[in-house]
């Protein structure tokens, strides 16, 4: 360490047991809370999601009256079965791997957008349509221009991120200016912008020549995500979307742990009366959080369209936004440990394809469990009564009612 | 700040009301330069709007509306509405004006959208009443929360809860059956809610939308694992509509109000009995102690968690009831993630309401008007895509919270309590 105090050297230590407490600092962690509780939530989310999984099979539920002990045996090996070919889906085998870095990609810079609000104390819950946006604007970008790749993917992708921007800093503005909780206009926003998609998917700008459905042109190659290891075999997709996504994560750590603005960031989100006392432009800074949050998630759309994809069709992220959330409590709303957690539901969205197609439960499940992950981490003293491990960890807490 | 802390004399407005009054007379300005331009400059013929049904007793006639002379006379009031807004402000009536307005607005709209066919407003406001059905519950169970210090961001998913409960329960024991059942797991999910709030003091907001996060990915597993297999559980009976005896009969205002399903008779009970309950009873009060000043209420011997839980729970099981109109109100089928944001307009609609029941429900009038203009312009030729109409509940949702958040100030404290 130099001689010089970096602003999160000199930033008073926030008070015990709040939800950043162990990580507003400068990288010290606390395993107990950080690991532990973590990893335990996942464990007890996949029990609670085995028992979900029996429920919803109607023809075992009907065995248990007849002979539950033969109902227990096929109950077992239905979920065994599931969570094996989950677990094979997401790490088994090359192409698995490959799966599962492709989807992480997204999750990760979705789970960033998502995170960098928490640490502001703002709920962006807006990731999915600030995605929509941000990938459109990449994807003109794409097909409307002919560049070389040295400039054309990095335009495209700094367009994804100015389209989120823009799309996120409404919410931020609202908020700041008039009070409007971002939780309500995020989510109104995302089904505006899923609207809007759908209207530009029709008219022949976007439109791809000759079809009637609402699929956009393609992306020119020069704009897409070179492929890392199709040279192996054409079926491994893993393209270099994921290496950007890490890259970012790294960036938004420099951001919120070692810059200035970074610093203010975490301010307004710990005290916004405190930060307005010490001079700062708290409206401004509400506006720049939701931008950089939105353009994140644009990054994360644009993955999808310049990489996954190369192209627009309707709701083409899917419900990545909303995984984003949970994702980003899984990681404490730390670059890093947002990065970990988007492995792990890159893992288990490839894995619960897999899932799908070689056994007989859905993947819908994934969320189910990913929500139950959710559960179990927000309310940390759950896990705590329920093996008994001993942690600082508080319930989180990000918001205070509906604010101004 | 300053505003809540220096007292003004009666009629003298602070400088952020000033301010926001402003924003709200611009828009008003804005919306009357709009009506003008587009609606009356851009109409040539009139529309003809239908009041009665062919089978109505008392049949009342369609009178014909100059779509640009409407959009003039429109226009002149959203500017005069402006001028006064801007002036001196409506005061506790601000919403209200503002109803009335949009409403005006979007009666011009329809003028223009209407251009030299027919129209039959029946229709339209039958639909609204029915589209304001799940909004209303959606409040109600909001402000039975928040009034006693607890946020639901979850009713989202307590209403898709209740539809699927009672797409299935419907389909096999009767559409009563179906009812009870979508209140009863409306109210199961009202009690996780208020454990993680109460109990382990989780951010009120986290935990609602896990609750949304969670309900919606096990409604579609099991959507896709039983009701794709076994159309007959996805195929609830559905209410149908039944006239009120001689109310029913009254021109115009008997077939919108009182020939509906039960729903809507329902939601008029619900907003009824809330009223009453929340206002003058001795829970009403108790309830609004415990949201404003909890540590006093329980200083004098008011049981706090009790009163929280009770109505968090109760909340829990009008939303329920609620996203049974999905299902057995409506379709009869339960879709993913079929109610497609109406908690969230729910929680717009109470806001905008001001936190009591006759508010919700008159925000949520507005909101299910520009739901059911989106469909029944559809039948319609306009201009205007699809896609833009459909967009209009959730445009008009941002523009009410970002007006009048502000100025509604929530009745609670929401801070977890912490007992002594």
């Amino acid at each position: 360490m130099t001689d010089q105090l970096t602003p999160s050297e000199v930033e008073p230590e926030p008070p015990e047991g709040s939800f950043f407490g162990d990580l507003t600092g400068s990288g010290r962690i606390d395993w107990r809370s950080n690991v532990l509780i973590p990893a335990l939530a996942i464990l007890s989310a996949l029990i609670v999601g085995a028992l979900i999984i029996a429920l919803g099979d109607l023809d075992t539920l009907r065995l248990w009256r007849s002979s539950p002990g033969d109902a227990l045996g096929v109950t077992v090996e239905t979920v065994a079965d599931a969570y094996g070919a989950l677990f094979k889906g997401a790490l088994g085998s090359v192409n698995a791997i490959s799966e599962t870095l492709t989807r992480a990609a997204p999750l990760i810079l979705a789970g960033l957008a998502v995170a960098v609000g928490f640490q502001a104390g703002l709920f962006n819950i807006g990731a999915n349509g600030q995605m929509l946006i941000g990938g459109m604007f990449a994807l003109v970008i794409g097909f409307q221009f002919d560049l070389p790749i040295i400039l054309h993917l990095p335009i495209a992708i700094i367009a994804a991120f100015i389209g989120g921007a823009l799309w996120g800093a409404i919410p931020g503005y609202l908020r700041a200016k008039t009070g409007a909780h971002e939780v309500i206009t995020t989510i109104m926003l995302n089904f505006v912008a899923l609207r809007l998609v759908d209207y530009w998917l029709t008219i022949p700008f976007f439109q791809l020549e000759g079809r009637t459905d609402p699929v956009s042109k393609s992306v020119l190659e020069s704009a897409r995500y070179p492929e890392l290891i199709a040279f192996i075999n054409p079926r491994y997709r893993v393209h270099l979307g994921i290496v950007i996504a890490v890259l970012v994560a790294v960036g938004v750590w420099w951001l919120l742990f070692r810059s200035t603005i970074g610093f203010e960031f975490r301010a307004v989100g710990a005290n916004p009366d405190g930060a307005k006392y010490a001079g700062m432009n708290v409206v401004l800074l509400y506006v720049a959080v939701m931008a950089t949050a939105g353009g994140l998630a644009g990054l994360a759309g644009g993955d999808q369209v310049l990489g996954t994809l190369g192209r627009g069709t309707p709701g083409f992220v899917g419900v990545i936004g909303f995984d984003a959330i949970a994702l980003a409590l899984l990681g404490r709303s730390h670059p890093y440990g947002v990065v970990a957690a988007g492995l792990l539901f890159g893992g288990l969205s490839a894995g619960g394809q897999a899932m799908q197609a070689t056994t007989d439960v859905g993947i819908d499940i994934v969320q189910v469990i990913q929500a139950l992950i959710i559960v179990f981490i927000a309310a940390p003293a759950l896990i705590k009564a329920i093996y008994r491990v001993r942690a600082e960890a508080e319930s989180t807490q990000v918001s205070q009612g509906w604010a101004t | 700040m300053t505003a809540t802390l220096t007292q003004h004399a009666e009629g003298v407005r602070s400088p952020a009301e000033i301010r926001r009054s402003r924003v709200l007379a611009i828009v008003y300005l804005v919306l009357a330069v709009l009506v003008l331009v587009a609606f009356g400059f851009g109409s040539e013929g009139s529309a003809t709007f239908v009041l009665s049904r062919p089978g109505d007793a008392i049949q009342v006639g369609s009178p014909t509306i100059p779509g640009s002379g409407l959009a003039f006379v429109v226009s002149a009031v959203l500017a005069f509405l402006g001028a006064r807004q801007w002036m001196a402000g409506f005061g506790s009536r601000t919403n209200l004006v503002l109803a009335i307005g949009l409403g005006l607005v979007a009666f011009s709209f329809l003028a223009w959208a209407a251009d030299g066919a027919s129209f039959s407003l029946v229709g339209l406001l039958q639909e609204a009443m029915k589209r304001a059905v799940p909004i209303t519950f959606g409040a109600v169970s909001g402000l039975l929360c928040e009034r006693t210090g607890i946020i639901n961001i979850g009713i989202e998913g307590m209403l898709l809860a209740g539809a699927f409960t009672g797409a299935i329960v419907g389909s096999t024991l009767g559409a009563a059956a179906g009812m009870i059942g979508a209140a009863l797991v409306g109210g199961l999910l009202a009690v996780l809610l208020a454990v993680l709030t109460v109990k382990y003091r989780v951010d009120q907001i986290i935990a609602g939308v896990v609750i949304n996060i969670f309900v919606l990915g096990l409604t579609s597993f099991y959507t896709s694992q039983f009701l794709v297999e076994n159309p007959a559980l996805n195929n609830a009976p559905i209410m149908r509509a039944f006239g009120i005896p001689i109310l029913s009969d009254i021109p115009l205002i008997g077939p919108v109000l009182f020939d509906q399903n039960i729903f809507v008779y329902g939601m008029y009970v619900l907003v009824g009995v809330t009223s009453f309950a929340l206002f003058r009873t001795k829970w009403g009060l108790r309830t609004r102690a415990v949201g404003e000043k909890p540590r006093a209420a329980d200083t004098v011997g008011i049981h706090v968690f009790r009163m929280k839980y009770l109505n968090v729970i109760m909340g829990g099981l009008v939303a329920g009831f609620g996203g049974a109109y999905f299902t057995i109100g409506s379709v009869g089928r339960f879709d993913e993630n079929m109610t497609a944001g109406r908690g969230f307009i729910g929680l717009a609609a109470m806001i905008f309401g001001r936190w009591h029941p006759v508010g919700a429900i008159s925000a949520a009038l507005v909101f299910g008007l520009a739901d059911s203009l989106q469909v029944k312009l559809g039948i319609l030729d306009t201009p205007i895509p699809s896609e833009f109409l459909a967009m209009a509940p959730y445009l008009v949702t941002i523009v009410v919270v970002a007006g009048l958040v502000g100025r509604s100030r929530p009745p609670s404290d929401y801070t977890a309590y912490v007992k002594e």
